[in-house]
């Protein structure tokens, strides 16, 4: 620990001498007149439709109503954000306003001193958003980012393909999905689409089952004690293997790509397999990946992910994530200002009805069109608690290996034992 | 000591102070009618603009990697936590990057033993008068021309799960299933591999020995032919010897090139199933911009720089040396 502390109050000294450098550099600052001049360097990865115009005709308005403030949009594809955004970090000046996911990433670009604490100036209106959404951007109790978009992992399933395998009910509880995968495998019918070529969508069953069993306070120590190795952890390991033992996958799964033609999403669009364990982004890919171009349409149902025999956790406790805002140390004044624009119920409606946005500010919840996003939207409203996605929610390092290590349990080649001490070493090294 | 008094005189006077010049010189001599600059001078000025660029986009991003090597960091802001040689003694301990070790080997054996060969057969085959020669030749190397990305994208479509072209031809000999099942199963991922890096790949080598095969004069060949050696002899005693410098300069080529491989994988496979295709490059990328643990991942693009240089070197010394005269390990230019 004191290896951190040190690092930490090294980093400060860097940060103060840096801030003291641009203070004395840059005398006319903006920061000095909120009615001054100023430009915004906005980064986003909306970078298509529907949302690249939607942002673009808000900081269009912005700029109308506010005659000194400029907005100078970069949206960037999401890997070329990422690189850009670490050139940017590394030399000390991120951008004014950028892409954040919350959860670990932003918490090393807090303690590196690149993001604002802006906890003062969102909380005048911070109470208009799910309380669940903003929780990825909290750290130590201070805000550094508003998410605009949140949404949740849960089962999305094929009702004809149920049907057909004489099944009445969604399962809610772990041993009946069992039973249902095993009535589904013996129709004939694959019961479950997974990309095993990308890591993270193996890894929700894994967080969720952890969930389920040692409830949210589990990640949250393990977060903070960098200890993966107890029971909690392993029986989640366990559960899943019961799941893999049934060979519930599609063939050749490993090598499956999420959206890809003969990805995950393209099996389940196609009506290839009953289930997959996907986020709320999951009949919108189904669809542009399945051969008929439309998904599955009326036959697409949603449940939530099983609650397990004897687990501490609730099935009313949510696993997700969403995108959100962070603010650079830098920005200028009116940065916030143009924030908290972006999150007036108006605009969040209208990025709402993009359907490629499921909205924070709990007013513009009535935008939404998509039957099954609505599903999706009032279960989030419900949550009695909120789980950021494991590889978002660790630092970077933990999060590779919890999908690297989850990969090898679902390929067979690790144990539920040897996974979490294979985690555990990295969480220690951090 | 100070400078001699007519130090200016003597830069005016330099060019009579140049050694004697070959006739053929001389008689240009008559024809520079302004000073010139020193020989070093000229040297300097149009060496400088690439000596530059070499200095900023080589040798400064490897002390700069060598330099952040030795730190724990995470790639924001500078790196400041100073760890020596840490991050090379956890490769050392590292089953990855034991694994990519391992793997390259046998990527490295199988392209020497089996891609390298098939490429020479094939180039001594379509050496023969054959119709239709020059189309069997653009065909063979025609995969060379697609970029690696490219390729891998066109075998991810082959290979795909249940739908790809692997499956139907597979199919035909009644083994539809093992069609998508190579890259998804991780005893077979590598070799899949192999094959997609081979089919690409053959036609440059082929191009190369056809190119060397072509240097070698008719004469000596005929003269075989005539002393009435077999064709297996003509090539076994005449056109492998002398294919030597080609061979020695794709042997060379292929490992180099198999310890930097990576954007075939990181398309094809992405390394997987569970590593059992990741290379050292792959591994270094998910270090670096997977896990933001720059620091080791510049650990590990300096021992990838290492081998290959050590290897270079080493491979220039002791097999290259009658080839290239005058390369770097070798002094003293005769001619």
């Amino acid at each position: 620990m004191t290896a951190h502390l040190s690092r930490r109050s090294l980093l400060g000294l860097a940060g103060a001498s840096a801030g003291a450098f641009l203070l004395a550099g840059c005398g006319n600052d903006e920061s000095a007149d909120p009615e001054g001049p100023q430009t915004i360097n906005w980064w986003h990865i909306q970078n298509t439709e529907p949302m690249l115009p939607v942002w673009a005709a808000m900081a269009k308005e912005y700029e109308t109503a506010h005659t000194n403030v400029k907005v100078a949009i970069q949206p960037l594809e999401n890997e070329a954000f990422k690189t850009k955004l670490t050139t940017a970090t590394q030399a000390g000046s991120p951008p004014d306003l950028f892409q954040s996911w919350g959860g670990g990433v932003l918490k090393q670009q807090i303690e590196a001193g690149l993001v604002k604490d802006i906890t003062d100036d969102v909380k005048p209106w911070i109470g208009s958003l799910l309380p669940v959404s903003v929780e990825p951007y909290t750290v130590d109790g201070k805000i550094y980012g508003v998410p605009f978009d949140v949404g949740m992992v849960g089962f999305w399933y094929n009702k004809e393909l149920f049907t057909r395998a004489g099944i009445t009910a969604p399962p809610a509880t772990w041993s009946e999905l069992l039973t249902t995968v095993g009535k589904i495998k013996s129709a004939g019918i694959t019961p479950i689409a997974l990309a095993g070529k990308e890591k993270w969508p193996a890894h929700f069953y894994w967080s969720y089952l952890v969930m389920r069993i040692g409830a949210l306070d589990a990640l949250k120590k393990a977060g903070t004690d960098h200890n993966f190795d107890t029971p909690d952890f392993i029986a989640a390991g366990a559960r899943l293997k019961e799941l893999v033992a049934l060979s519930p996958f599609q063939k050749d799964f490993l090598a499956a790509e999420y959206g890809s033609p003969d990805g995950q999403a393209a099996t389940m669009g196609n009506g290839g397999a009953a289930m997959e364990l996907m986020g709320q982004w999951a009949p919108a890919v189904q669809a542009s990946s399945s051969t008929s171009k439309k998904g599955l349409g009326d036959k697409l149902g949603f449940f939530p992910f099983p609650s397990v025999d004897g687990g501490k956790g609730t099935s009313s406790e949510v696993f997700g994530g969403g995108n959100g805002f962070a603010v650079g140390k830098d920005a200028p004044p009116a940065t916030l200002d143009f924030l908290k624009t972006l999150l007036e119920v108006a605009n969040q409606r209208k990025s709402a009805t993009t359907g490629a946005v499921l909205p924070t500010v709990k007013d513009a919840a009535d935008a939404i069109a998509d039957a099954n996003n609505k599903v999706v939207a009032s279960t989030l409203a419900a949550a009695t608690g909120f789980q950021l996605y494991l590889d978002q929610a660790y630092p970077p390092a933990v999060g590779q290996q919890v999908n690297d290590s989850i990969a090898e349990l679902v390929a067979g080649s690790k144990t539920p034992e040897q996974i979490v001490k294979d985690i555990t070493t990295v969480a220690k090294s951090q | 000591m100070n400078p001699p008094a007519g130090t200016g005189l003597r830069t005016a006077n330099a060019p009579t102070e140049l050694p004697p010049v070959p006739p053929a010189a001389t008689r240009q001599r008559g024809r520079r009618a302004r000073p010139r600059l020193g020989r070093l001078g000229t040297i300097a000025i149009f060496l400088a603009p690439a000596l530059v660029l070499f200095l900023l986009l080589v040798i400064v991003p490897i002390l700069v990697a060598a330099y952040t090597s030795l730190f724990k960091w995470n790639g924001f802001n500078l790196p400041e936590n100073f760890v020596g040689l840490d991050n090379f003694t956890r490769a050392i301990d590292d089953p990855v990057f034991l694994g990519d070790l391992r793997r390259g080997l046998i990527l490295i054996a199988l392209s020497v033993l089996v891609q390298l060969p098939v490429s020479l057969a094939l180039a001594m085959l379509l050496n023969q008068p054959l119709r239709g020669r020059a189309v069997y030749r653009l065909v063979f190397f025609a995969p060379y021309v697609l970029s690696e990305v490219t390729t891998a994208v066109l075998f991810t479509l082959v290979f795909s799960p249940n739908r790809g072209l692997s499956t139907t031809v597979f199919g035909w000999f009644g083994a539809a299933d093992l069609g998508g099942s190579l890259f998804a199963d991780p005893a077979t991922v590598l070799y899949a591999l192999f094959f997609v890096i081979s089919w690409k790949y053959f036609g440059f080598y082929m191009i190369l020995y056809l190119a060397g095969r072509q240097g070698i004069p008719k004469e000596l060949t005929e003269a075989a032919t005539t002393d009435g050696a077999t064709a297996w002899q003509v090539f076994r005693h005449v056109t492998l010897p002398l294919l030597g410098p080609t061979i020695r300069i794709s042997v060379f080529l292929s490992v180099i090139g198999t310890i930097q491989l990576f954007d075939m994988v990181w398309v094809l496979t992405g390394g997987g199933p569970i590593r059992s295709s990741e290379t050292l490059a792959v591994t270094m990328f998910q270090y670096g911009f997977r896990r933001f643990e720059v620091g080791y991942a510049s650990a590990i693009s300096i021992i990838m720089f290492l081998l290959s240089l050590v290897f270079a070197l080493l491979y220039q010394r002791f097999v290259l040396r009658r080839d290239i005269e005058g390369a770097l390990t070798t002094r003293g230019v005769q001619r």
